[in-house]
């Protein structure tokens, strides 16, 4: 084991599925490499409710939301290099398949005026997050260093990814790992 | 006359009225392009196969070789503008490839890989384009057009029916249906008709057979479109 510092990775998933995390779950035994050469910040991999200072940020999840804005601009104060994993992060992904629609029209639809709903009412509760107009890929809103597109990304990318940035390499997907689906 | 021009260094032999791209991939030099066809006269509106003449942006689809050109097209200032259209045509459409039937089949996500093209990188533009279902066989989703107009040229060279055209222009251009009410189904439109197999991209699809080839098994999911274009050429 080399005495080197491991560096600091935080995680999140903002208006995603978590189904970029189940693909980075997915490196299978690498975990146990990355595990010798990392550690988790804030992650749903740990229990910590705020980011620190981070080596690398792994965004899933565009922007939805006011809560999404506050977390995504937390990790860009505090990761030295940010990444967007996945098609929601990189282009807003099916969220953002309502941004042609009306957002109070979208409301009225699923709370008030579908058939066989028990307690018509649009949510509002205080401590929910205020949804924003429209859905948004997250290099809207901070500086994004690096993208890796998939939805999700495969697992075998992910790992590409991680060991080209945590050897120093400039990351870079071959054909077979590059998709958009 | 029959010549020889020079493509990033190499010497590329041509045949009188050939273009320069007609000859590269003759010569088994890929330039990328989407609206460009082997089977219509050029159109140059995608840009892609942009190349360098003596210094001089050229579409390299539609000027033709001449002895002696010093051409420059596989180099990374190329490649970025060519990246950079791209971007542009990924932020001006709404392309969720994820739920797009068109998806590992689709020359301008197969551009993108091929560009290594991993974000879009100018803000989206959302642009609203409901899509029209009413012709039995056929479905258009106008949110993925890249106005390449190989569906007009199609229905108007080839079918003989005129049914598609672009209106309006910059960032009001789109696709509309010659019909008095607007929609294919009020249109003599056949899924038979060499414009409804034409469209590069996810706009004209046949209905029933959506993923009948799963994902990750698709044409461009296992070859980069640059061999797979080459491989048609031969
Ligand atoms: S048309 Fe091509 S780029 Fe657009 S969504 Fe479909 S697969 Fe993706
Ligand atoms: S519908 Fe398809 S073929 Fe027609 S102009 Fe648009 S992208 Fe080109």
């Amino acid at each position: 084991m080399s005495d080197k510092p491991k560096l600091r990775v935080a995680t999140t998933s903002l208006a995603g599925c978590f189904g970029c995390h189940m693909s980075f779950l997915d490196i299978d035994e690498h975990l146990f490499e990355l595990a010798q050469l990392v550690e988790f910040d804030r992650s749903p991999l740990t229990d910590i409710k705020h980011c620190g200072p981070c080596d690398i940020g792994l965004i899933e999840g565009g922007v939805c939301n006011a809560e999404n804005v506050h977390v995504l601009r937390e990790f860009r104060r505090n990761c030295k290099t940010l990444v967007a994993v996945g098609a929601c992060a990189i282009n807003g992904g099916l969220p953002a398949q309502r941004n042609h629609l009306d957002l109070g029209a979208c409301l009225q639809e699923v709370y008030l005026s579908r058939d066989g709903i028990a307690n018509p009412g649009v949510p509002d509760d205080p401590e929910l997050p205020l949804l924003l107009d429209k859905v948004h890929p997250i290099h809207e809103v901070v500086r994004v260093d690096y993208f890796i597109p998939g939805c999700p990304p495969s697992g075998e990318a992910i790992w590409k990814f991680l060991s080209d940035l945590i050897a120093g390499r400039t990351p870079r997907l071959p054909h077979s790992m590059l998709h958009f689906d | 006359m029959n010549g020889r021009f020079m493509l990033d260094g190499q010497p590329v032999m041509f045949e009188e009225g050939q273009t320069i791209l007609q000859a590269a991939k003759a010569a088994g030099h890929y330039i990328p392009s989407l609206c460009w066809h082997p089977d219509f006269p050029p159109h140059g509106s995608c840009k892609l196969c942009i190349v360098k003449v003596g210094g001089r942006h050229v579409s390299s689809c539609a000027l033709q070789a001449k002895d002696g050109m010093e051409i420059e097209s596989n180099t990374p200032e190329i490649n970025g503008e060519r990246r950079a259209l791209l971007q542009m045509l990924f932020v001006e459409g709404n392309h969720f490839c994820p739920s797009c039937e068109k998806s590992g089949n689709c020359e301008l996500q197969a551009q993108a890989y091929e560009l290594e093209m991993t974000s879009a990188r100018f803000n989206y533009f959302f642009p609203v384009r409901p899509v029209d279902a009413s012709h039995p066989d056929i479905l258009l989703d106008f949110n993925r057009c890249i106005f390449c107009e190989l569906c007009v040229r199609a229905s108007r060279d080839i079918d003989g029916k005129s049914i598609f055209a672009l209106t309006n222009r910059g960032i009001h251009k789109h696709l509309v249906v010659n019909a008095e009410s607007g929609r294919l189904g009020d249109t003599d439109f056949s899924a038979l008709d060499r414009a409804a197999s034409i469209c590069p991209v996810g706009v004209i699809l046949p209905k029933r057979v959506g993923f009948a080839v799963p994902i990750g098994e698709r044409i461009y999911d296992e070859k980069p479109i640059s061999l797979v274009s080459m491989e048609k050429e031969r």
